[in-house]
C-alpha cells in the first residue's frame, strides 16, 4: 500500500491495515478470544454459573474442589467458608471486574480525550491549568490516592469507579495532549483551519480520528491495571461490599483458611491473573500492530 | 612485499530476512596493496560497507558470510577464532565510521576510549599498573596531538559531546590509529562533516598514511574525494564490483555505463559544457536477482547479451569492468 | 549539573506539593463522619464540651483558614492526634516507618539484582529460549495481583513447606536494641547473627512480593534499552577496536543502557509505596502501609491524612530524584 506523502492520511484505512496486522499475531488473537470469553461469561453469568453465588450452605463449608477427596464435581472449584460455590462466585465476580474496568476506562478516556485535546489544541491558560492538575495528580501513588478517596467516600461500586477515574484520566490526557501538539501542525489541520472550520470541529473531526490508535492502545493496557487496582481495593475491604462476589474480596476471604483450604484464595486470584494476562498480551499485540515504532 | 596486504576473493555476504535472502555482497574480489589508498565508490546499498564489515568480521545477525576467502597479511581471516579475530581488529585492521558523534560512546571519556584500544592490543606496555597507565596516557596524548587536537593532555577527561564535529572525527581517527594498524578502513569519513572540515580530515588521513606507511580503504560516494586521495578505485553496484583500476584511468576513461553515469551526475567532474545527468531508475531489489547484468534496467546502452551472466573484462592492464562493451568499439 | 539549576528544579516542585496538600486536605475535609463525633464515641458529653473540642481542633474556623493552618502544621510535622492511639500522629508514623523503609529497600535491592542481569541476558541472547522465558516471565510479573501472589507464597513456603514464617517482622524483636531501626542492620550491628537470619526469613517473602512488578518492569526496560544500545554505532566501533566481548557489553553498552533503567527504577520505587499497603496487609508486616489500612477502618482520619500526604510527598520527591538521576547519568543532556 502506498500513500502519497502530501495527502491527508485517511484514518480508517490505516485502522483497517492495523487490524489486519493484529490478525497475524496468533498469541494476541488467542488472548483477545480469552478476553471475549470472560466478557461472555460476565454477561451470561446467570446461565453459566452452576449455583447461586450467594447461597450459603454450612454443610458445604470449605468443601474441596471436585478432583480432591471430599469434593463434588458439581462444585468444581470447591466452596468457601460459608459454603458458597467458588466457581459460581468467580463467574459472577467477572461482572464486577469487567464492569468496573470498562467503566473506569470509558469515563477516564472520555475525560482524558477532551482535556487532552483542549490542552494541546487551545494551549494558553487552558493548557496551563490542565497540565498543572495533571502534574499534581501524578504526584500521588495510584493505589494510595484511590485508598484515600475510598476512605472518604466509603465503599460501593459507583465510588470505586469514581475513585479510580479521578486519577486514571490523566494517562489518556497526556497521550492525547502530546499527539495533538504534533497533529495540530499538520497540513490537513491547517487546511481545515484555513477553510474556517470551528475549533470544536477541528479537534473532534480532524484531529481526534488521527490520534485514536495510541489512545485505544493505552486504554486497553490501562484496563488491565484498573482491574488489578479494583481487585486490590476489594482485597483491602474498600471495594464492593459483601455479599457481592468480587475477585479481590474472595481472595481476602480465603486468607483466613490458608492453613486448611488453599482453594478459597487460589482460584479467584487465578481468574484475575488470567484476565489481566490476556488483556496485557492482547494490548501488546494491538500496540505492535498500531505503532510500527515498537517493532523490534 | 609484492603480495597484497589484503586479498578478498569471491566474497559472498547474505542477509536472511523475512522477505527472502538478500545477497548484499555477491562474489566480490578486492585487492589492497601495501601503502596504497583504495577508493571504494557506490550508492548506499551497493554493498561497499558490508564488504568491509565482512573483512572485519563485524557482520551482524541476520547477516553472515556465505563464501569466499579473506587473506590478510598471509592469513585467511575467515579461519580465525573469534579471539584471534579480536586481536586483528583494532591492531592490524582499524576502522573509522561515518559519524563520530554516534561512533564515540557518549558515556565514556575520550581518554578511556583511546586508552582501551592500547590496553587491549599493545604488548609493549609495562605490566605494573602505575607505569602501564602512565604509558597509556602518554600514548593517548601522543595520538591526539598527531591528529591535531590542541592541549590533548587536559582533553582526555572530556566527553565526546564536549568537542566540535571536526574534533570528534579526529578523535575517532586517533582511536583507530592508536595501535598503528597496517590497514585503515575509513567508511565515509567526510559525509557527516562541513566542506571545509572534510578537506582537513582527508588531508589528515593522507598525511598519516604517508607517515605510518599504512594502507587505506576509503569508502565514499564522492568521486571527487577519490580522485584527490586514492591510488586505485573500485566501483560497486548492487553487491558486485562493476569497475576497478587506477584512479586516473577509471575517472579519465570510465568503461562501465554506471561509472560514466556517476561521473555525469557530479557537477564538478562533469565535462565542461555538458549537462548534469542523474542516473534514471533505481537500484534493483537484491532478493532473487536474475543472472544478468545488474545495471540492465537502468542502462541506456543495454543489449540482449546483457541478459546473461557478465564477468569482469579487462579494458587495459589493471583496469577492468563488468560490461560487454569493454574491449569493443565504443558507441 | 549546577547547584543553581538544582535549586530551580526544587522550586518548581513547590506548586505540585501545594496542590497535593490541597487535594489531601479537601479529601479529608469532605470525608463523611464528624471527627468530633468519632472522638466522642459512646461517651456522654454536654454540647458545651463538644463545642470546646471543636474549637480545640480548629474545626470552627473558615475552611480556607483551616487549610493554611493544616499546611503550617504539616510543615512543622504536626498532624494532630491519632484518635485511636491517643498520641501525636507524627509519633505513630515515625514508629512504623522503619519497617516500611526496610521492606521497600530490600524489595528494591531484590528487584535491581534480578532484573538487570536478566534483562541484559535476554537482550544479548535475543530470541533465544531464555529470552522468550524472560519475556513471558515479565508479562506474568506485571499481570500478577500482588496480594494473591503473596498468599500463594505463604501457602507454599510457610504453610506447606514450613520453611519460612507466616507473618511479622522478627521472632524476638524485643531483645534487639535499635540503632538504625532497620532490623537487618541492627541485628548485625549488635552481633546477633541468629536474629539477623530470623529477620531475613521474615522479610524475604514480602520483599519478593513487593518487588515482583518492579522486577518485571525493570527487566523489560533493561532488555529494550540494551537492544537499542547494541544497535548503536559506538558498539560496532567498540567491536571494531578489538575489545573483548565482556568489555563491549558491560562497559560500552550497559553503561548507556542503564540510564533509562535507573530512572525508571526511581519512579517505580514510588509505586512500591502503594504496594506496601497490600503486602504489609498480607504478611502482617508492622509498617506504615498496614497502619493506614487499619486506620481507615478505625476512622482514624488524621493519621490517614498525614500518611497520604507523606506518601505523596515521597512520591513527588522520588520522581524528582529520577529526573535528576537521568540528567546526571547522561552526560549528553545538559540542563
Amino acid at each position: 500500500m502506498t500513500l502519497a506523502a502530501d495527502m491527508p492520511v485517511r484514518p480508517d484505512s490505516i485502522f483497517r491495515q492495523n487490524l489486519r496486522n493484529f490478525g497475524h499475531n496468533r498469541l494476541a488473537v488467542g488472548s483477545a478470544i480469552v478476553v471475549v470469553l470472560f466478557l461472555l461469561m460476565a454477561i451470561f453469568a446467570p446461565l453459566v454459573a452452576p449455583h447461586d453465588p450467594n447461597e450459603t450452605d454450612l454443610f458445604r463449608r470449605l468443601q474441596p474442589p471436585g478432583w480432591v477427596e471430599g469434593g463434588e464435581w458439581s462444585y468444581l472449584l470447591g466452596c468457601d467458608g460459608l459454603g458458597r460455590d467458588i466457581l459460581s462466585r468467580i463467574i459472577y465476580g467477572t461482572r464486577i471486574s469487567i464492569f468496573i474496568g470498562a467503566a473506569v476506562i470509558l469515563v477516564a478516556t472520555t475525560i482524558g480525550i477532551l482535556a487532552g485535546l483542549a490542552s494541546g489544541y487551545l494551549r494558553g491558560w487552558v493548557d496551563i491549568v490542565i497540565s498543572r492538575l495533571v502534574d499534581i495528580l501524578l504526584g500521588f501513588p495510584y493505589l494510595i490516592f484511590a485508598i484515600g478517596l475510598m476512605a472518604m467516600m466509603g465503599p460501593g461500586l459507583f465510588n470505586i469507579i469514581l475513585a479510580l477515574a479521578y486519577k486514571e484520566w490523566v494517562i489518556p490526557c497526556r497521550v492525547v495532549r502530546g499527539e495533538t501538539l504534533v497533529t495540530r501542525e499538520l497540513e490537513y489541520v491547517e487546511a481545515a483551519r484555513a477553510l474556517g472550520a470551528s475549533r470544536g470541529h477541528i479537534m473532534l473531526r480532524e484531529i481526534l480520528p488521527n490520534i485514536l490508535s495510541p489512545v485505544i492502545v493505552v486504554a486497553t493496557i490501562r484496563m488491565a491495571h484498573v482491574i488489578i487496582l479494583e481487585a486490590s481495593l476489594s482485597f483491602l475491604g474498600l471495594g464492593v461490599q459483601p455479599p457481592t462476589a468480587s475477585w479481590g474480596s474472595m481472595v481476602a476471604d480465603g486468607r483466613a483458611f490458608i492453613l486448611e483450604a488453599w482453594w478459597v484464595s487460589t482460584f479467584p486470584g487465578l481468574a484475575i491473573l488470567l484476565l489481566v494476562l490476556a488483556i496485557n498480551v492482547a494490548s501488546q499485540g494491538l500496540r505492535d500492530a498500531f505503532d510500527p515504532r515498537f517493532h523490534e | 612485499m609484492n603480495a597484497p596486504l589484503l586479498s578478498v576473493t569471491d566474497l559472498r555476504t547474505v542477509f536472511d530476512t523475512r522477505a527472502g535472502r538478500v545477497c548484499a555482497v555477491d562474489g566480490v574480489n578486492v585487492e589492497v596493496r601495501r601503502g596504497e589508498c583504495l577508493g571504494v565508490v557506490g550508492e548506499s546499498g551497493s554493498g561497499k560497507s558490508v564488504t568491509f564489515a565482512s573483512v572485519m568480521g563485524l557482520v551482524r545477525s541476520p547477516g553472515r558470510i556465505d563464501g569466499g576467502a579473506i587473506i590478510f597479511d598471509g592469513r585467511d581471516l575467515r579461519t580465525l577464532t573469534p579471539q584471534q579475530m579480536r586481536k586483528v581488529r583494532g591492531r592490524d585492521i582499524a576502522m573509522t565510521m561515518q559519524d563520530a558523534l554516534t561512533a564515540l560512546n557518549p558515556a565514556l571519556t575520550v581518554g578511556e576510549q583511546i586508552g582501551e584500544v592500547l590496553e587491549a592490543h599493545d604488548e609493549t606496555l609495562p605490566s605494573s599498573r602505575g607505569a602501564r597507565n602512565a604509558a597509556i596516557r602518554e600514548r593517548s596524548v601522543e595520538m591526539l596531538s598527531l591528529v591535531g587536537i590542541p592541549s590533548a593532555e587536559s582533553r582526555l577527561r572530556q566527553y565526546p559531546h564536549e568537542f566540535s564535529g571536526g574534533m570528534r572525527q579526529r578523535i575517532m581517527i586517533a582511536i583507530a590509529l592508536a595501535c598503528r594498524p597496517k590497514l585503515l578502513i575509513a567508511d565515509e569519513p567526510t559525509t557527516a562533516l562541513d566542506v571545509t572540515i572534510q578537506a582537513q580530515v582527508l588531508e589528515l588521513i593522507t598525511d598519516i598514511r604517508a607517515k605510518l606507511g599504512m594502507s587505506v580503504v576509503l569508502i565514499t560516494h564522492d568521486l571527487g574525494v577519490v580522485t584527490e586521495h586514492c591510488d586505485r578505485v573500485m566501483v560497486m553496484y548492487a553487491g558486485q564490483v562493476v569497475e576497478e583500476g587506477p584512479v586516473r584511468e577509471v575517472i579519465g576513461s570510465p568503461s562501465h555505463p554506471y561509472t560514466k553515469g556517476l561521473l555525469g551526475s557530479i557537477p564538478r567532474l562533469a565535462l565542461r559544457g555538458q549537462k548534469i545527468k542523474p542516473i534514471e531508475g533505481q537500484v534493483p531489489d537484491l532478493i532473487d536477482l536474475p543472472a544478468q547484468c545488474r545495471f540492465y534496467s537502468r542502462c541506456t546502452l543495454r543489449q540482449d547479451v546483457c541478459k546473461s551472466l557478465i564477468s569482469m573484462r579487462e579494458a587495459t592492464p589493471g583496469h577492468s569492468a563488468r560490461c560487454v562493451l569493454v574491449g569493443k568499439d565504443r558507441p | 549539573m549546577s547547584l543553581g539549576k538544582l535549586i530551580e528544579r526544587l522550586i518548581q516542585l513547590i506548586p505540585v506539593l501545594l496542590g497535593v496538600s490541597l487535594i489531601v486536605f479537601v479529601m479529608m475535609t469532605l470525608t463523611p463522619g464528624d471527627p468530633v463525633q468519632i472522638m466522642i464515641g459512646d461517651q456522654a458529653v454536654t454540647p458545651e464540651q463538644e463545642a470546646a473540642m471543636r474549637r480545640d481542633l480548629g474545626l470552627d474556623r473558615p475552611i480556607v483558614e483551616r487549610f493554611f493552618v493544616f499546611l503550617g502544621n504539616a510543615v512543622t510535622g504536626d498532624f494532630g492526634t491519632s484518635f485511636y492511639h491517643k498520641r501525636p500522629v507524627s509519633e505513630v508514623i515515625a514508629e512504623r516507618l522503619p519497617a516500611t523503609i526496610e521492606l521497600s529497600l530490600v524489595a528494591l535491592i531484590v528487584a535491581l539484582l534480578t532484573s538487570i542481569p536478566l534483562g541484559v541476558l535476554a537482550a544479548i541472547r535475543k530470541n533465544s529460549i531464555f529470552d522468550r522465558i524472560a519475556t513471558v516471565g515479565s508479562l506474568l510479573g506485571v499481570s500478577l495481583p500482588g496480594f494473591w501472589f503473596g498468599i500463594l507464597l505463604l501457602m507454599l513456603f510457610a504453610v506447606h513447606l514450613h520453611l519460612l514464617p507466616v507473618s511479622g517482622r522478627i521472632g524476638y524483636s524485643a531483645e534487639i536494641e535499635p540503632i538504625t531501626h532497620l532490623l537487618l542492620i541492627d541485628t548485625l550491628l549488635r552481633g546477633r547473627f541468629d536474629a539477623f537470619l530470623d529477620a531475613l526469613s521474615h522479610i524475604i517473602l514480602p520483599a519478593i512480593t513487593l518487588g515482583l512488578p518492579m522486577t518485571a518492569i525493570l527487566m523489560r526496560v533493561t532488555r529494550t534499552s540494551m537492544l537499542e544500545v547494541l544497535r548503536q554505532d559506538y558498539v560496532t566501533f567498540a567491536e571494531a577496536k578489538g575489545l573483548s566481548r565482556r568489555r563491549v557489553i558491560f562497559r560500552h553498552a550497559l553503561k548507556n543502557a542503564l540510564i533509562p533503567t535507573v530512572s525508571v527504577a526511581a519512579i517505580e520505587t514510588g509505586s512500591l509505596l502503594g504496594g506496601n499497603m497490600i503486602v504489609e496487609t498480607v504478611f502482617g508486616w508492622p509498617g506504615l502501609g498496614r497502619l493506614v489500612v487499619e486506620s481507615i477502618f478505625l476512622r482514624n482520619y488524621p493519621l490517614v491524612q498525614a500518611a497520604v500526604l507523606f506518601y505523596a510527598i515521597t512520591y513527588v520527591l522520588l520522581n524528582f530524584v529520577a529526573d535528576i538521576l537521568y540528567t546526571v547519568l547522561n552526560p549528553r543532556v545538559k540542563l
